[in-house]
């Protein structure tokens, strides 16, 4: 069967991010259970209303707080209360590790954009023609043999361009700007991104939210590689034959 | 104040450009924070040097309405003279009971290091230098965030009153609880770093840091220490000592 096979830099690239995007996805969950409540807006803690809370640490609906005490005369202030509850929390390396994993996930995609756009393979390979995005083509990708007749590297069917598009071009910039949203340093220099996401809490919200489209991929990802010949695929992603 | 902005700005190039080396070696260097060899750190090292190097130094963080005030929870100690409390310091904590039951008229900050006119500085004479309210977001690494006004004096200008010398580049707060921490002069000299004895209109209450706390608006909360006891300028790093946050693995900056 003829095929073009993955690049060397492709190969390199793919295998890089791969690892930091598990490891992010870990360390952000493991950052996640210390306060599984979402929010929306600019602030959110434990004494406001919370869009979502999720049951995935001790931490979650914990009742170990003292009574509220108001700041200003009114029913209508807000309030403080101390915490006495002994919470789940290991951000210390969890955050560390969540950067560092960072730092080689933008290096690596930013290497990766740049060498997609001038090798050719963005125009190549990964832009969908327009006749391809007709829904009857993006069914097809979908239909019957679709998975069987994935061969390693290009060319790419019309769903898996816009699967690899979205993911690289899309979600990762996102999570890298929400990500950066909820820092105080980074939001002080550029407030526009706060303007943007609607707030601090609004983009943690966005991060969860784009975490989870990023897992669904993730195992999409997995199944197909699977379905069309595992060994054949991580043969043609490593030694790129 | 013109001669220690440009003393200020030119340091941090300086300092900026010559540890982009550093990174590597940093485990090697007092100059820098802490690597101790440990990739993480490393990693922390990475990010603190490209704040430094691709922002700039002073940008002011977003003030808010007095109507956007939120509730805030109080964590972390809460009352350092509680001896249940995971931080409480043993020869600290019957000072803070007995300073608290006197409503910390007797209290005083103690400014030391690097400083010509080392001293102690009580409330009153910390509140007769001018004032500064801001409205800011405090950002817990937790992930909750929460929106309160804190009154206080510029840390800039209650070090420049102590004379702060040339070769100081390093801040650090000492509590009266186990949980010290500092920051670098970048930060220290920022416009919003205050020494904060109000919030919300009233005196600091004790769950959030009474008698005084800073505020370090650029970082994470937990580098805004409370219950502030000594203030020691360095001209090195310092981790300082065997208890706090750093030796328990978080990352000495907390910028993101």
């Amino acid at each position: 069967m003829a095929m073009t096979g993955h690049s060397i830099w492709v190969r390199a690239s793919h295998w890089v991010m791969a690892i930091s995007v598990m490891t992010l996805m870990l360390s952000g969950f493991v950052i996640l259970m210390a306060h599984p409540r979402l929010y929306w807006g600019a602030v959110g803690n434990d004494l406001t209303p919370a869009l979502v809370e999720l049951p995935i640490s001790r931490n979650y609906w914990h009742r170990g707080w003292t009574p509220s005490v108001a700041f200003f005369p009114g029913a209508a202030s807000p309030v403080s209360a101390e915490r006495t509850y002994d919470i789940f929390n290991q951000n210390g390396w969890a955050r560390s590790l969540h950067f560092l994993a960072a730092w080689f996930l933008v290096s690596t995609g930013a290497f990766y954009a740049v060498a997609a756009i001038f090798s050719g393979h963005f125009w190549r390979d990964l832009r969908p023609r327009a006749v391809e995005l007709a829904p009857r083509r993006l069914w097809e990708s979908l239909s019957r043999h679709a998975y069987s007749a994935m061969t390693p590297g290009p060319p790419y069917n019309p769903l898996q361009k816009c699967a690899y598009l979205a993911v690289v071009f899309i979600a990762l910039p996102l999570m890298a700007l929400t990500g950066m949203t909820m820092s105080p340093t980074i939001t002080a220099a550029y407030p526009g991104l706060l303007e943007f996401f609607g707030g601090s809490q609004s983009a943690r919200t966005l991060h969860f939210g784009i975490f989870v489209l990023l897992a669904l991929f993730l195992i999409g990802h997995l199944v197909l590689t699977i379905l069309s010949g595992f060994k054949r695929q991580l043969r043609a992603m490593t030694l790129g034959t | 104040m013109e001669k220690s902005e440009l003393f200020t700005t030119r340091r941090s190039i300086i300092t900026g450009l010559a540890s982009m080396g550093g990174i590597m070696l940093g485990g090697c260097s007092k100059e820098l924070p802490p690597t101790y060899g440990n990739i993480l750190r490393m990693g922390d090292l990475l990010t603190y040097q490209a704040r430094r190097l691709l922002l700039p130094a002073h940008a002011l963080v977003k003030e808010y309405d007095r109507h956007q005030i939120s509730s805030m929870p109080a964590t972390g100690t809460t009352n350092p003279a509680d001896s249940g409390q995971a931080a409480y310091k043993a020869e600290l904590g019957p000072v803070y009971e007995r300073l608290m039951r006197g409503g910390f008229a007797e209290w005083g900050l103690s400014i030391e290091g690097r400083v010509d006119r080392p001293g102690i500085y009580t409330l009153a004479d910390l509140k007769r230098f001018p004032s500064r309210t801001q409205i800011t977001k405090h950002s817990c690494e937790e992930g909750w965030s929460s929106i309160a006004e804190w009154t206080g004096v510029s840390l800039r200008r209650v070090l420049e009153s102590a004379g702060i010398q040339p070769s100081a580049r390093f801040v650090n707060f000492h509590p009266y609880d186990e949980n010290p921490d500092g920051i670098d002069m970048l930060d220290a000299m920022h416009p919003q770093t205050i020494l904060a004895y109000g919030m919300n209109g009233r005196d600091l209450p004790i769950s959030h840091g009474a008698p005084l706390r800073v505020r370090v608006e650029t970082q994470m909360g937990y580098k805004s220490v409370k219950f502030l006891h000594r203030i020691v300028v360095k001209n090195e790093f310092d981790d300082m000592g065997k208890v706090g946050l750093i030796q328990s693995g978080w990352s000495w900056y907390a910028g993101i």
